[in-house]
């Protein structure tokens, strides 16, 4: 039985090293694990040894060598999940399940698991059974969905309603997520007939007219990084390569981030026309869309989409009616993995291998998947392409602001009236987005995700925009009733440690000693010499190969800068010195061993 | 002006570190002739008589005894200097760190190689005398602050002589490679 | 004949053929970069971070950036000396390093690097970490509590089919290298001696064999690491 699934997915996949993840997934998802036999196999069938099989499975979040019970439940444990009522749905899950997160319930029925942020912060607490998203969830409906799991009931079937709809009601996709479109700008809006640039545009115009158009609308990465679009392009159509590739990455795993998600919802086939172009300027052959397996519910939707844009001669050979432009798309499932966000480790994932970020140079563009050059563009940046290409880059370069052209769009959570997706042009100043979005009594604003920064009032005047506030989109706002430094900074680090991949020393191992640090001062045994500890050891983080290690103490630095008063007023007053050591804590567990009771 | 007053003392280390410092040949003559000794085992006084200028401790922190006295010593000198590898990094006696203290005390008392079978009531030691064993071996830093640190295992008597005529006499310490050394 | 680029390091003119990392680029103008996780014949990994230098502004690993024309470079500076070790001292908490009871005390490139940077103690809290001893091999012993995770045995030791006999296992502060079972068993004297040579500390040792040199003969006894370079 199970080894049939092994073998097809194997078959299905022809044997190929590099698909190793689909393989994995396919059996994980078949499974409910990965057993040792099928480690075996596969090590067998791809020429593979057991620890290569083994070191990709451990890698990834959703993937384990242990049964994860025949429901397998995620439960979001980021922030913005934590803020709006997590802790007595999970309660209520551990009752009902009978077992605690990180375990499976005796019968193997149920398995109850933290994940960092699935992409729903609009709509928490939300969690993940298999891969099919629950969202809003309280004590009743927790109760609801476990009485159906003792009844077998198929889990497609537990939902109660369809919400807001949109795409999320298609045959295809038949989810419960809403999208909280709160404004639409040029980029969201439904007023574009998809495939009307390849059909009338693309074929008169050649792939350096392309560039030179998306150079002239300024637009850069829409991730976060913010690298110039056009002229990454331009570095891998020039680059030498027997073939090229365009790499969309879906993998929007920064905790508040969920644009991505709403975009692949409603515009998927603006984005694999965005995929398209990008194909056609650099001469690629081939796409892939890296999507994160929390988005996993999206991917049959996805691949009807590509189904049918093959059907329209929008992919496939001589697209467009362009003799020899052939080019097609396929989806990649990531596997949970944070740091698969970050480009290179994206490819290297999608080889099938650990998502370890590489040294750069030689950069993706020079020599990215198959060692070949390779675009990796996030899903917003393609879907801004088809429009620049529809109004002229001179329209996109009007927008936003001289440096900072063009539309963004933000997703907001946290203490507001209105959470949802908006298309804004660059400019906005944060009390802007906070008068937008009705947030009231704002002690702080997180832009950027946990990787970007924390600011309070007296800089709600700054600008977003490259030259000042730079965001891959995520705002998660606090009220005064939220205690920055327990909640949210120490929530921000443990998603890092959770997401390090390992690699450099001081990303592996710093991460964990500025956790205890500030847990020291959040005790009551903090000295000023623990905060300029904090302030130093950042200088370290420096040194890392790669934006996660970069910014993973974001999160105590930037609140460090901002809220320092929060900070200072946990200090003991007076102290110079102070380790932290308590005694009577030291002994405790050796008194119990002993059945003794401290006697100082 | 009166010699300065040193003080010793052995925690979780095995006294190797005290044999260095007695190691030192014919120097100790210029030594005793250099400072005085208080509390420690050299001279076997027990109890602090007067304030000191340096505390020089062996060993990390395995029970609250330890804590006690590296408290103590922290009280009355004013330069505290770890030497050897146990106060620093807590040593071989920290080998048991990574391991639950229960399952340490069962494995010395009740199912190592040496006790299996002999003790047959199957009491682990409680009486009220004895220590309290800490839930790791901490170096004596995590507990107190110390100021300065002679690695080895043991430090070699050359070091140990540098160090302690380079307080005393306030002259820079001389550092050739060859001297520090973690084994 | 090959393109001769100039550069700057600490402020000294070199000349350095293009296209080597900088790295090499140092060493042929007899110039010291600390360095770990690399390994002469193994491609570079830039894992350990010790090589860091900075140039326009921002830090890079040594052993993985190429050199180019016109480049300065920082390297012997106090602030990134400083960023050294304190590398060197994250290695020394993260794992379990009890030099007097390790075998390889004296050949070992980290203790030699805190040796060279005169660490007296990590100004981190050691963190002693749980960790394993894999004495399954019937060649090689591995004692997980030493490992520093710099990959160079991952890198270098595959079999004929290019499978790796070493690999890393799960993420993050967690990550340990594990063993194949069975090319692990299956080990060449030939790979299971480069296992051992290769790995920079105590983590990989041979089975049976112990404390081959004495002390006073060890590598790093009488001379820091690099000495073998004039600056």
């Amino acid at each position: 039985m199970e080894n049939n699934t092994v073998h097809s997915a194997i078959r299905k996949y022809n044997q190929d090293k590099m698909r190793l993840m689909d393989i994995l997934i396919e059996i994980q998802d078949n499974e409910n694990y990965i057993s040792d036999d099928a480690v075996r196999i596969i090590s067998e069938k791809l020429e593979l040894s057991l620890v290569d099989v083994e070191q990709t499975i451990s890698f990834y979040h959703f993937l384990s060598k242990e049964p994860q019970g025949k429901y397998t439940i995620y439960l979001n444990n980021s922030i913005v999940s934590n803020m709006m009522g997590r802790q007595i749905v999970a309660e209520t899950f551990e009752n009902e399940a009978g077992c605690k997160f990180g375990e499976v319930a005796e019968d193997g029925i149920i398995g109850l698991f933290d994940t960092a942020c699935i992409g729903m912060s609009d709509q928490e607490p939300a969690a993940l059974i298999n891969g099919n998203v629950f969202i809003h969830l309280t004590p009743f409906r927790v109760k609801e969905i476990v009485r159906d799991m003792r009844t077998g009931k198929d889990v497609k079937k537990m939902h109660t309603s369809y919400l807001d709809g949109g795409q999320n009601k298609s045959e295809y996709l038949n989810s419960a997520v809403r999208n909280n479109i709160m404004r639409m700008g040029p980029v969201l809006t439904d007023d574009y007939n998809p495939g009307t640039i390849i059909m009338n545009n693309l074929p008169q115009l050649t792939p350096e007219q392309v560039i030179e158009e998306i150079k002239t609308s300024n637009i850069r990465g829409r991730g976060g990084a913010g690298f110039p679009t056009g002229l990454k392009w331009e570095f891998c159509r020039i680059a030498k390569g027997d073939k090229k590739y365009i790499l969309c990455n879906a993998d929007e795993g920064e905790p508040g981030t969920y644009k991505d998600r709403v975009i692949l919802t409603e515009r998927p086939k603006l984005l694999f026309e965005g995929m398209v172009i990008a194909g056609y300027s650099i001469g690629a052959t081939e796409g892939i869309l890296y999507l994160r397996y929390e988005y996993k519910y999206l991917k049959h939707y996805l691949e009807n989409a590509l189904e049918e844009a093959r059907g329209k001669n929008l992919l496939g050979n001589d697209i467009g009616g362009i003799k020899g432009f052939n080019f097609d798309i396929r989806i990649q499932l990531g596997a949970g993995a944070y740091i698969c966000g970050e480009e290179s480790a994206l490819i290297e994932s999608i080889e099938g291998k650990r998502g370890e970020p590489r040294d750069r140079p030689p950069y993706p563009v020079e020599k990215g998947y198959n060692d070949c050059p390779t675009v990796v563009n996030n899903v917003e940046t393609l879907c801004s392409v088809v429009k620049i290409m529809l109004k002229g880059g001179e329209w996109y370069s009007s927008l936003g602001t001289p440096v900072s052209t063009g539309t963004k769009v933000l997703n907001i959570s946290g203490d507001c009236k209105y959470p949802g997706i908006y298309e804004v042009e660059w400019g906005l100043t944060i009390i802007d987005i906070l008068d937008m979005v009705g947030a009231t009594d704002v002690q702080a604003i997180q832009v950027g995700g946990p990787s970007g920064s924390l600011i309070g009032p007296e800089e709600f005047d700054r600008k977003l925009c490259y030259s000042d506030l730079v965001t891959g989109g995520s705002f998660i706002i606090f009220n005064f009733n939220r205690d920055l430094l327990k909640n949210v900074v120490l929530n921000f680090t443990d998603f890092f440690i959770e997401e390090s991949c390992g690699s450099c020393v001081p990303c592996r191992s710093m991460i964990p000693l500025f956790k205890q640090k500030l847990e020291k001062i959040l005790s009551g045994n903090g000295v000023a010499s623990d905060l300029e500890d904090l302030q130093s050891w950042g200088k370290l983080m420096k040194t890392n190969r790669c934006g996660l290690g970069h910014t993973a103490a974001n999160p105590i630095l930037t609140s460090l800068k901002n809220f320092r008063y929060l900070y200072e007023e946990k200090l003991e007053r007076g102290k110079e010195y102070e380790t932290g050591f308590n005694l009577e804590q030291a002994v405790s567990e050796s008194c119990e061993a002993t059945t003794r009771v401290p006697n100082f | 002006m009166s010699k300065p007053v040193i003080a010793t003392a052995t925690l979780a280390g095995c006294f190797g570190c005290h044999m260095s410092l007695l190691d030192i040949d014919e120097k100790i003559l210029d030594l005793i002739e250099l400072v005085e000794f208080n509390k420690s085992p050299i001279d076997d006084i027990k109890n602090f008589t007067k304030k000191c200028d340096i505390g020089l401790i062996e060993g990390g922190c395995c029970n609250s005894e330890n804590v006690h006295v590296l408290k103590d010593f922290r009280k009355n000198c004013n330069i505290l200097i770890s030497f050897g590898e146990c106060a620093i990094m807590g040593g071989l006696p920290a080998y048991r760190n990574p391991i639950p203290i229960k399952e340490c005390l069962e494995e010395a008392y009740l199912n190592g190689p040496s006790v299996k079978g002999h003790n047959e009531s199957g009491i682990i030691p409680n009486d009220e005398e004895i220590p309290m064993m800490l839930d790791k071996v901490y170096p004596c830093h995590e507990i107190v602050k110390i100021d300065y640190f002679l690695p080895g295992c043991p430090p070699s008597a050359e070091l140990i002589w540098n160090a302690l005529t380079a307080l005393i006499t306030g002259n820079e310490m001389e550092l050739s490679y060859e001297i520090i050394k973690f084994d | 004949m090959a393109d001769i680029i100039n550069f700057t390091i600490d402020g000294k003119e070199c000349v350095a053929e293009k296209g080597i990392s900088i790295l090499q680029a140092t060493q042929e103008n007899d110039i010291y970069i600390p360095t770990l996780c690399n390994y002469e014949g193994v491609k570079p990994k830039g894992s350990c971070r010790i090589c860091t230098i900075r140039t326009n502004g921002q830090f890079a690993t040594a052993c993985t950036t190429p050199v180019a024309d016109g480049m300065e470079i920082e390297n012997n500076t106090e602030e990134i000396n400083d960023l050294r070790k304190s590398i060197i001292e994250l290695l020394f908490v993260e794992g379990n390093h009890f030099c007097p009871a390790c075998e390889m005390s004296g050949d070992c490139e980290l203790q030699a690097l805190a040796y060279r940077f005169q660490m007296m103690v990590p100004r981190f809290t050691f963190q002693f970490p749980k960790r394993d001893i894999d004495a399954g091999n019937p060649k090689i012993l591995m004692d997980c509590n030493r490992c520093i995770r710099c990959k160079r045995c991952i890198r270098a030791i595959k079999d004929e089919k290019g499978r790796s006999v070493f690999a890393f296992y799960r993420r993050g502060e967690n990550i340990k290298v594990h063993i194949d079972p069975e090319l692990g068993s299956k080990l060449t004297d030939e790979l299971a001696e480069k296992s051992v040579t290769i790995c920079p500390v105590g983590a990989i040792l041979p089975r049976e064999k112990g404390f081959r040199i004495p002390i006073g003969q060890r590598k790093f006894d009488h001379e820091p690491i690099g000495s073998e370079y004039k600056h």
